[in-house]
């Protein structure tokens, strides 16, 4: 029997997460003025990585729901 | 000498040939001074490692006294020790080692995955610890060397510093440090890695001793008693302990003594060095003063909240810092500080004589000790000559140009001013100083909530600031105006608090009408002398027509001149929420607040406008005048306040908690007894079954729950009808409704009812079995019975109602105390954990290598003492002023 496997991706409570390709990357380290291990990090094997097709050293643009700023985002380097 | 750059810190053992080598002087003596009172050669105090002895020079550098920094020497043991601190990792390593060639217990395979591993780990600059701990874990499940086929024995560890060799017979070896040792040097250079160390920096060998490193005499300094008894450190007599044994234990060694002996000494001489770096080890007594007292060795010294870490290098003792005492002072500027003579006489600000101020510090000098003197001078000749009665005469005479004065701390000096617990940076805001007779620190009470104080008792500390750039920015960071806005919630935190609020309430309530002179009385000591155009005239007895003023308009006086504001205050029934319309103007309550080109038109002044953490009037003028006009008016509210209630009085007694016959019976009925009544209903539907539970709840539950509700109301009518006796003219009301102090609810239980007690959110149920006191049957329900009383506090309590009212009374006093520890401790992990985040030009925060932790501050980046309560733009504010433009136009 086939293991189903749930995504919790659609869930409201997981913020959405994009890969991004590498000219945004680029863009997105010039505009902060860093190298790459300066971003936060997030574990491949996080739930909210796993259906994305990222593999270690992408990064992913989070964006979630703000008390403060309505939407927010952030950017994350995916890591072993 | 030149400055020098910190490039690196590494981490490493000491090995043997080093510790020689950095060793001014061999230490065999184990005596401290000889018979002429000088340090012996060779000894524990020795001159070549350190002077402690005012006039003596060192033979090592020869520095004097507080030159030297001190040098080490070193006590050549007569055999190997183990070191206590790494007596575990000695153990991993004998588990992890072949017996006889002493290579790691591991395939070429894993050896190469491991390594690998550990230079990942080292290159990302992360713990390579975790890979460590699988080298150590893999390797020992090894029992046969991979290399030279050795069968393995397993090691038992035999706390603290002890190792048992097993072999397959259950044969049992002790491991002597010799041995260990031994096994140690066995490992090979390329293993070493492997344990997460340096070779270079550090072999396993070398944390078996051999010779072992005497610290500095400046270190352990001895003191001299009163009696002229001298008393060495702590260190120094576990020293002398060290030294002798180790003699022992060579003399035996040396006529040949027999095995057991030297292994009893050899045991000894590892206890005393076990203890000398730990007198805390689990399983070994701590040695012992001659007195009883534990010595404080090594670790002793450098752990815990007065160790050399939280408290010699995080925190210590400063110079230049009082500490008395807090009592209040209305009359002096919100931004000052009141410093007793005494103190300011001891505290002194350095000043450089220059062309322009040498006459005026002459004048200074001149005084001597006498309060605006000075206490110092240093030459231009760079000599230090303290000011006394007999030399400051000439000492003025003398003073020239580039001399330096200590001169006292003087009216309009700047401090820093700090009260603990220092939980957020309003804790610490800086002052000036007024110097003023009397012992205690005096402060303006309008500036009690940043601090948290009162005046109970409170102490609090001063700092004087020594350098020009200190003062610049205290002045420019930390000055009291400069924070009137707190950082945490948008809204000012320095404001009236108490008698202001009631001050400033009694003032505006109403039409009040003041004459002329009762006016001016009021005013003129806030400077302002213009009372504008009277509101009106009366006629008085003499049937003259005399001007008056009302209080609005006198409140209206100390407002910026075109200010406009509208507002609610708390005085505010919420009439808009509870769907009726708000009157606005014509507010029952004068909730509605109205000024228009600084005019009060019309409401009330209450804590919303001008209290501490609400003070709307306060966050307008400081957004639109700034933080001077905002410090001009909060003083200038605060004494127009006192001013007022001073010709009034206020004050409140136990008669003012007095209900009238009927309105007591009122309560009795209407609200006790109707609720008791409801009770035994609910109790009776109960037993009888018919009671219905609530979704999720037991039957049992919901009878609670809806007791707990009956009960809670019951307060409330009787609260509710004790309002409609007391009027706004009752002190205790007219402080509730302005937000001055206390609440109707306090009111309440004074006059009408205390009401429900609870532990835990449910009635008191502890006790007997089924009872909560032999006063009551057992499985009795009523209200009574679990903690209802009914009496007010001025009626006074029935004993079972005392008793019950106690019982809830103790929660409420372990909550607090086991909340502030916890809120403590939760603080530090916090402050620890953030400590070196900073928002960057760019708004983004980060850590100190500059990896970003937020990519905007708080997501919007918004300072939250320059927003409208945290948000970035008060959108209802715009609306309101555009929409009254429109209309306007």
């Amino acid at each position: 029997m086939k293991k189903e496997t749930l995504s919790i991706l659609g869930h409201e409570l997981v913020p959405e997460h994009i890969l991004m390709d590498e000219s945004e990357v680029k863009e997105l380290l010039d505009k902060y003025k860093i190298k790459r291990v300066q971003l936060p990090k997030i574990k491949v094997s996080d739930p909210a990585i796993n259906g994305l097709g990222a593999k270690v050293g992408d990064v992913v643009e989070i964006t979630r729901q703000s008390r403060t700023a309505g939407k927010a985002l952030s950017f994350r380097l995916i890591i072993e | 000498m030149r400055l020098k750059r910190i490039k690196g810190i590494k981490f490493g053992l000491l090995s043997p040939k080093e510790i020689r080598k950095m060793s001014a002087s061999k230490i065999i003596t184990p005596d401290t001074y000889g018979e002429d009172g000088f340090p012996i050669e060779l000894g524990l105090v020795n001159q070549r490692i350190g002077v402690i002895d005012p006039g003596l020079r060192c033979k090592t550098c020869g520095g004097r006294m507080g030159e030297c920094p001190g040098h080490f020497g070193h006590i050549e043991l007569a055999a190997p020790i183990i070191h206590v601190g790494y007596a575990k990792m000695i153990y991993r390593m004998l588990a992890a080692t072949c017996r006889r060639c002493g290579k790691v217990l591991l395939g070429e395979e894993a050896r190469a995955k491991f390594l690998d591993g550990i230079e990942q780990q080292k290159e990302k600059q992360a713990d390579v610890g975790d890979v460590v701990k699988l080298v150590f874990k893999e390797a020992a499940k090894n029992d046969v060397c991979p290399f030279c086929d050795e069968i393995q024995k397993r090691i038992k560890y035999d706390k603290p510093t002890g190792y048992i060799e097993i072999d397959k017979e259950d044969k049992e070896r002790r491991l002597m440090p010799t041995d260990v040792r031994e096994r140690l040097e066995k490992i090979p250079d390329e293993d070493i890695p492997l344990f997460g160390m340096d070779p270079k920096n550090a072999r396993p060998e070398w944390m078996i001793i051999t010779v072992l490193p005497v610290p500095p005499v400046t270190a352990r300094p001895s003191i001299t008693l009163e009696s002229g008894q001298r008393s060495e450190d702590d260190l120094t007599h576990k020293l002398v302990d060290i030294i002798r044994i180790n003699q022992r234990f060579m003399e035996n060694r040396d006529a040949g003594a027999p095995q057991l002996i030297i292994e009893d000494l050899w045991e000894l001489l590892q206890y005393h060095i076990s203890t000398y770096f730990n007198n805390e080890i689990p399983s070994i007594p701590p040695a012992r003063h001659r007195s009883g007292r534990p010595l404080k060795t090594m670790t002793q010294r450098l752990k815990g909240k007065e160790g050399r870490f939280r408290g010699s290098l995080s925190g210590k003792r400063v110079n230049f810092s009082a500490r008395t005492v807090i009592s209040p002072d209305p009359e002096i500027e919100i931004d000052e500080v009141g410093v007793p003579k005494d103190i300011a006489k001891e505290l002194t600000i350095n000043v450089n004589v220059t062309e322009r101020n040498l006459e005026a510090i002459r004048e200074t000098l001149k005084r001597g000790s006498e309060h605006p003197g000075a206490n110092y001078v240093r030459r231009s000749d760079d000599k230090k000559v303290k000011v006394t009665e007999t030399n400051h005469e000439l000492l003025a005479e003398e003073l020239g140009v580039g001399w330096k004065v200590e001169r006292h701390l003087q009216d309009g000096d700047i401090v820093l001013f700090n009260r603990q617990p220092s939980l957020h940076r309003l804790s610490i805001m800086a002052h000036y100083v007024r110097v003023m007779p009397g012992r205690t620190f005096r402060l303006n009470p309008t500036v009690c909530p940043p601090y948290n104080a009162d005046y109970d008792g409170d102490e609090m500390n001063m700092h004087v600031l020594q350098t020009e750039e200190a003062r610049a920015e205290a002045k420019i960071l930390m000055a009291v105006k400069r924070n009137i806005m707190s950082p945490r919630f948008g809204r000012p935190i320095i404001g009236g608090i108490h008698d202001y609020i009631t001050g400033l309430f009694i003032l505006t309530w109403g039409e009040k009408r003041f004459e002329k002179e009762k006016a001016q009385d009021m005013l003129h000591r806030i400077n302002i002398h213009d009372l504008g155009e009277p509101a009106g005239t009366f006629e008085s007895s003499s049937s003259i027509q005399v001007p008056y003023w009302t209080g609005k308009q006198l409140f209206g006086r100390i407002l910026p001149k075109q200010m406009d504001l509208q507002f609610r205050g708390v005085v505010c029934e919420k009439c808009i929420e509870r769907g009726e319309k708000c009157k606005k103007e014509n507010c029952p309550r004068e909730a509605y607040v109205v000024i228009k080109e600084g005019n009060l038109v019309c409401g009330v002044i209450d804590e919303m406008a001008i209290g501490s953490f609400k003070g709307k009037i306060i966050e307008q003028i400081f957004r639109l005048y700034g933080e001077d006009e905002a410090k001009k008016f909060i003083n200038d509210a605060a004494r127009l306040a006192i001013n007022c209630i001073k010709q009034s009085g206020f004050s409140f007694g136990i008669s003012d908690e007095d209900i009238p016959k009927e309105g007591k019976v009122q309560i009795r009925e209407e609200a006790v007894y109707a609720a008791e009544h409801k009770v035994e209903e609910l109790i009776r539907a109960y037993d009888a079954e018919e009671l219905e539970a609530l979704p999720g709840r037991s039957l049992e539950e919901t009878l609670e729950l809806l007791i707990m509700q009956e009960l809670g109301r019951a307060r409330d009518d009787a609260g509710d009808i004790a309002e409609r006796y007391l009027g706004i003219e009752n002190a205790a009301v007219l402080m509730a409704k302005s937000g001055a102090r206390g609440s109707m609810l306090n009111l309440t239980q004074m006059a009408a009812c205390v009401g429900q007690q609870s532990v835990r959110g449910e009635r008191i149920n502890r006790g007997y079995q089924g009872r909560t006191l032999p006063h009551f049957k057992s499985g009795d329900r009523r209200a009574e019975a679990h903690g209802f009383v009914r009496a007010s506090f001025k009626d006074g309590l029935t004993a079972t109602e005392y008793f019950l009212h106690a019982v809830g009374g103790r929660e409420a006093l372990v909550d607090t105390a086991v909340r502030t520890s916890q809120s403590g401790y939760f603080q530090r992990r916090l402050i620890n954990a953030l400590q070196d985040l900073e928002v960057k030009n760019d708004g983004t925060v980060r850590e100190t290598r500059g990896t970003v932790v937020q990519f905007k501050y708080g997501d919007d980046g918004v300072d939250p003492s320059k927003s409208e309560c945290g948000k970035v733009v008060d959108i209802d504010e715009i609306i309101s002023d555009i929409v009254e433009e429109d209309v306007g136009a």
